[in-house]
C-alpha cells in the first residue's frame, strides 16, 4: 500500500511529490500519462520561469528539469505512460485504478492522493466560431507542441484568437519561425496576458493587437483560406459594418484553460463553479478527507512559481495527513464545533482559494490566491468579516484579471473573525492634484 | 520621458525614463527595471529561446537559449544560425550548442537532458 499516490507529473505533481517526501513520505507514486516527467513545462520552451522560486530565469524545460533532478534524489517511485482512470474513495484512503503500456491495469491502494492533472485548452467548439470547418483551426498549446518538440509548422500565415499568454507567446514562436501573424485578437477591451508579454511578443515584432473584436467567420473548404474578424459592442456581440478578412491558413485559438477534473468529480470532490476546480482548504485538501488538489486542476495559474508553492502545500499537508493518521478518524474530519470561514467574492473578484479555512489549523498565516474582474488603478484590497467589520486592507497599484492577486491572513486575524468574510476591490478615487 | 513596460519579470512595472537626465528610472520596484529602463532605450537586448535539431532522442528537436540577452537587431540572425545546427543524442542541459553566436559575446546552450533512445 502507498502512503501517497499523486496524480500527474507536471510542475503539480513533482513540486507536491517532493515535499511530501521531505516531510517524511517515503511510500509515494507519481502516476504520468506522457511518457516523461515535466508535463506542459517541456513545450514553453520561452523563459520567465523561476524568478520567485530560484531567483533566476529559466526556461520551462529548465525548470521542469531542476524537480526532475531534485525528484531523482528521492525514492518517489513512478510511473509513466500511465493513465489514471479512477479514484475511489475508501474507508481509511482510496485505490486508484490505471492503465500503462507494460503494467496493464492495476489497482494500488493509497492512504492520499494528490490530484495535479492541470488544464485543458478550450477549442473551436467551446466558444461556437461559426463558419465552415477545414484544416488549420488550433489551439495555441496544440501548436506550441508541434512547433516546439515535435518539429512541424502548422502554418505559415496566422490569426491569433484571443490575447493570453500561450496565444502571446506563439505569436513570437511562430514569427521568429518564418510565419507571418497577421494579427491578434481579443474580445474583451484588454488583454488576458502579462503586460510584459504584450511587449516581448506583439510590438517587438510589430504584430496589431485588436481588442473587442473577436472572430465571426473561418472560410475555407480544406484548409483555412479566410478569417474574418468583427468589432464587438460593451455586450460582446459583433457589429456589422466592421468586418475585416484576413487572407491566412491557420487560425490558433488562445481562448481560456479549464482544470481537469475528470478524475475529481467522478471521486465525488466538490467542484467549485468560479475555478472549475475542487473546493479546498487553506492545506489543499478537498471536499474529500486525504484526497488534496494543487495546481492548474484546482485554478489555472499565470505563474509556475506559484503552481509550486501551493503544491509543496499541498504535499506537506498530505504527509500531514498520512503521519498523523488522520485517515484512522474515518470519512469526516470536520466536527460540529469546528469552527470553519467560508470565503466569498465581493465587488471585483471572480473567485478565491482556498474556498474555506479552518483557523485552529492555520499556523502563521493563510494565504488567499484572487482575480479580478476588470484592470484596476490603484486600488484597496478590502477583507470583511460576517459582522461587517473590515479584518484587513491592502493596497495594490494596479490590478488585472490575467494576473493573479494574493494576500496573506495571518492567524491572529483569523481568530477576530466573525461568521464568513469577504474579499472585495475597491479603486481609490484620483488624489486632487 | 518615456514610458515603458518592464518585461524583466512577469510583475510588468510601468517604468518612466527620463532620456534628458541619465536615463533616470522611476516607476521601477526592482534594480533590474532601472537597468531595464535605460538599456531598452539605449541597446535594447533579448534573450532567444528556440530548437535545433536533433537526431536518436526522445523528440526530434531540442530547446535551446542564448545564455544572456543579444542585440534586438540580431534575433532573426541568430535565428537563421540555429537552422544550420544539429546536434545528436545524448543532450545535457546547459550543452554548448553554438559558441559566440554572431559575434553577440552570447554562447547558445540546450537548455533540456534529452537521452538517446
Amino acid at each position: 500500500m502507498y502512503e501517497l499516490i499523486v496524480i500527474g507529473g507536471g510542475p503539480a505533481g513533482l513540486a507536491a511529490a517532493c515535499a511530501a517526501w521531505e516531510k517524511g513520505l517515503r511510500k509515494i507514486l507519481i502516476v504520468e500519462r506522457d511518457q516523461e516527467l515535466g508535463g506542459i513545462l517541456n513545450q514553453c520552451i520561452h523563459n520567465g520561469f523561476g524568478l520567485h522560486h530560484f531567483k533566476e530565469e529559466l526556461t520551462g524545460p529548465e525548470y521542469a528539469g531542476r524537480f526532475i533532478e531534485l525528484l531523482k534524489q528521492t525514492g518517489v517511485e513512478v510511473r509513466l505512460d500511465t493513465m489514471a482512470l479512477d479514484v475511489v474513495p475508501e474507508e481509511s484512503g482510496a485505490s486508484v485504478h490505471m492503465v500503462g503500456k507494460s503494467a496493464g491495469y492495476r489497482i494500488e491502494q493509497t492512504r492520499a492522493v494528490i490530484l495535479a492533472m492541470g488544464c485543458r485548452e478550450r477549442t473551436r467548439g467551446a466558444i461556437g466560431i461559426p463558419g465552415t470547418r477545414p484544416a488549420g483551426v488550433f489551439t495555441a498549446g496544440a501548436a506550441q507542441r508541434y512547433v516546439n518538440m515535435e518539429g512541424w509548422m502548422p502554418g505559415s500565415r496566422v490569426v491569433i484568437l484571443g490575447s493570453g499568454d500561450i496565444g502571446l507567446i506563439m505569436a513570437r514562436r511562430m514569427t521568429l519561425e518564418g510565419a507571418k501573424v497577421l494579427a491578434c485578437v481579443e474580445v474583451m477591451p484588454y488583454s488576458g496576458g502579462l503586460n510584459r508579454n504584450i511587449v516581448q511578443c506583439l510590438h517587438d515584432y510589430d504584430i496589431p493587437l485588436y481588442l473587442s473584436h473577436t472572430v465571426t467567420d473561418i472560410r475555407g473548404k480544406n484548409r483555412v483560406e479566410q478569417v474574418v474578424v468583427s468589432k464587438v459592442d460593451e455586450r460582446r456581440n459583433p457589429i456589422p459594418g466592421t468586418e475585416m478578412v484576413f487572407d491566412c491558413d491557420t487560425l490558433l485559438l488562445s481562448v481560456g484553460l479549464i482544470p481537469e477534473n475528470e478524475l475529481s468529480r467522478q471521486a465525488g470532490v466538490e467542484i467549485d463553479p468560479r475555478t472549475n476546480g475542487p473546493v479546498v482548504w487553506q492545506d489543499m485538501e478537498t471536499s474529500l478527507p486525504g484526497v488534496f488538489a494543487c495546481g492548474n486542476v484546482a485554478h489555472v495559474h499565470d505563474l509556475v512559481d506559484f503552481v509550486t508553492e501551493e503544491s509543496r502545500r499541498a504535499g506537506e499537508s498530505a504527509a500531514d495527513y498520512v503521519q498523523n493518521r488522520r485517515w484512522a478518524e474515518g470519512k469526516t474530519v470536520l466536527t460540529g464545533d469546528t469552527r470553519i470561514i467560508r470565503i466569498k467574492n465581493g465587488d471585483g473578484v471572480t473567485y478565491t482559494l482556498p474556498q474555506q479555512i479552518e483557523p485552529e489549523r492555520v499556523e502563521k498565516a493563510c494565504t488567499v490566491a484572487f482575480r479580478v474582474n476588470r484592470i484596476c488603478g490603484p486600488s484597496r484590497i478590502v477583507v470583511t468579516d460576517g459582522a461587517g467589520q473590515r479584518i484587513a486592507a491592502f493596497n495594490r497599484d494596479r490590478l488585472a484579471p490575467g494576473e493573479m492577486e494574493r494576500i496573506a491572513l495571518p492567524r491572529v486575524l483569523l481568530d477576530r473573525i466573525v461568521g464568513d468574510v469577504t474579499v472585495s476591490v475597491a479603486e481609490k478615487e484620483a488624489e486632487p492634484a | 520621458m518615456t514610458e515603458l513596460i518592464c518585461i524583466v519579470c512577469p510583475q510588468g512595472c510601468h517604468l518612466k525614463v527620463d532620456e534628458e537626465n541619465g536615463y533616470a528610472v522611476t516607476g521601477n520596484g526592482c534594480p533590474r527595471g532601472a537597468e531595464y529602463g535605460k538599456v531598452e532605450l539605449t541597446a535594447p537586448t533579448r534573450t532567444v529561446t528556440s530548437t535545433v535539431r536533433c537526431e536518436g532522442g526522445a523528440h526530434p528537436r531540442c530547446p535551446v537559449k542564448t545564455d544572456r540577452p543579444v542585440p534586438k537587431g540580431s534575433i532573426f540572425e541568430v535565428m537563421a544560425a540555429l537552422e544550420g545546427v544539429t546536434l545528436a543524442a545524448p543532450v545535457k542541459v546547459g550543452q554548448m550548442v553554438i559558441e559566440n553566436v554572431c559575434g553577440t559575446g552570447a554562447n547558445v546552450v540546450a537548455t533540456r537532458d534529452l537521452p538517446s533512445v
